[in-house]
């Protein structure tokens, strides 16, 4: 049931988050502190979620397929393919070198 | 659509819905890999649509399923979702004057209030085709996204073990992607580096789900500790 109350909350608070962005005076976005942390944020949490995503195994740090999933999406980026693409090609990636290393 | 009044040229409103719809689509068929990666995670079918449902914005949904994947708490799993969730109020703060949505209208298409819609209605140079670029975007994307989900949970189940079709990367690959775009500033390149080396060295101490958390408070503390970014020091704007 705690699944289902952390769901619930994130949930709501979520939509209230958007919900206070449409209602707030523009002004706050205004204030240089607000603007400047509001830039970081995104930033830094979407870097730890790659980290964490690619190079965690529960609290250890391991190489694996992953991480050569996530070298191919770095080269379609950078050819700019688009978002699906990317995704698509770092899925692959993983997958195939499994297919040929199992284990991996 | 586009409120009362509106005095949008009938071709640039076609432009804007087609180009929109396009964005929607190719949103909205991502949630089979959410709804893969949901169900893998641990997460019920009913659970993995109630996510797309109610919290509806990407990145939050992914990073809460990936703290239930690697075994951490729920409430890691809120906050994170909730930090990233931050981002939806500065693009509410932004489109709220070209909007322009009053009354009940405003709590109801709040929560159309997302990465693609803002995109796809920001740079408009009127209100009215803001408008159409919003609520077509949002919408398709509601729509097509949940309606996806479902599939992708319903056959996550089927298929067995995520891992063989590379889906842990391709939550990776997602996320990178997302950042991409913002990696364009040099500054953010540093925050970047420093905020993965930080979630990255406290994996082996803390709970999964943590380290994310860790490096998001890592850069609240930078934001409040350095300087503005280059020619905007405090108290000389306006």
């Amino acid at each position: 049931m705690t699944w289902w109350w952390a769901i619930l909350g994130a949930g709501i608070g979520c939509y209230l988050l958007k919900l206070a962005g449409l209602s707030l005076p523009a002004r706050v976005l205004e204030h240089p502190l607000v603007e400047h942390v509001a830039d970081l944020i995104p930033v830094a949490l979407l870097a730890a979620l790659v980290a964490v995503q690619v190079a965690a195994d529960g609290t250890s740090l391991t190489i694996d397929a992953r991480a050569a999933g996530l070298a191919a999406a770095v080269v379609a980026l950078v050819l700019r393919a688009p978002f699906l693409v990317v995704v698509f090609v770092a899925a692959a990636t993983a997958a195939l070198l499994r297919l040929a290393f199992p284990g991996w | 659509m586009a409120g009362p009044g509106s005095p949008l040229d009938p071709a640039e409103r076609r432009a804007i819905v087609r180009d929109s719809l396009g964005v929607g689509i190719a949103t909205g068929l991502y949630g089979v890999s959410f709804g893969a990666v949901s169900v893998s995670a641990g997460l019920s079918v009913v659970q993995t649509c109630a996510l797309s449902l109610m919290m509806f914005t990407g990145a939050s949904q992914f990073a809460f399923v990936g703290v239930a994947a690697t075994g951490g708490a729920p409430l890691s799993g809120a906050l994170t979702a909730l930090m990233l969730g931050t981002r939806n109020t500065l693009y509410g703060l932004k489109l709220a004057p070209m909007l322009e949505f009053r009354g009940w209208r405003r709590p109801t298409t709040a929560h159309l209030v997302i990465d693609e819609s803002t995109a796809m209605s920001v740079t408009r140079d009127s209100g009215a085709a803001a408008r159409v670029g919003f609520l077509t975007t949002g919408l398709s994307v509601f729509v097509l996204w949940n309606l996806f989900t479902l599939l992708g949970a319903v056959a996550g189940n089927a298929i067995g073990d995520p891992r063989t079709y590379g889906l842990d990367a391709a939550v990776g690959g997602a996320f990178l992607a997302l950042l991409w775009p913002r990696l364009a500033v040099p500054r953010n390149r540093v925050i970047a580096l420093c905020a993965a080396a930080v979630a990255l060295g406290v994996v082996p101490i803390t709970a999964a789900g943590v380290p994310v958390l860790v490096a998001g408070g890592v850069a609240l503390l930078a934001g409040v500790l350095t300087p503005r970014a280059n020619g905007t020091t405090e108290g000389q704007r306006r």
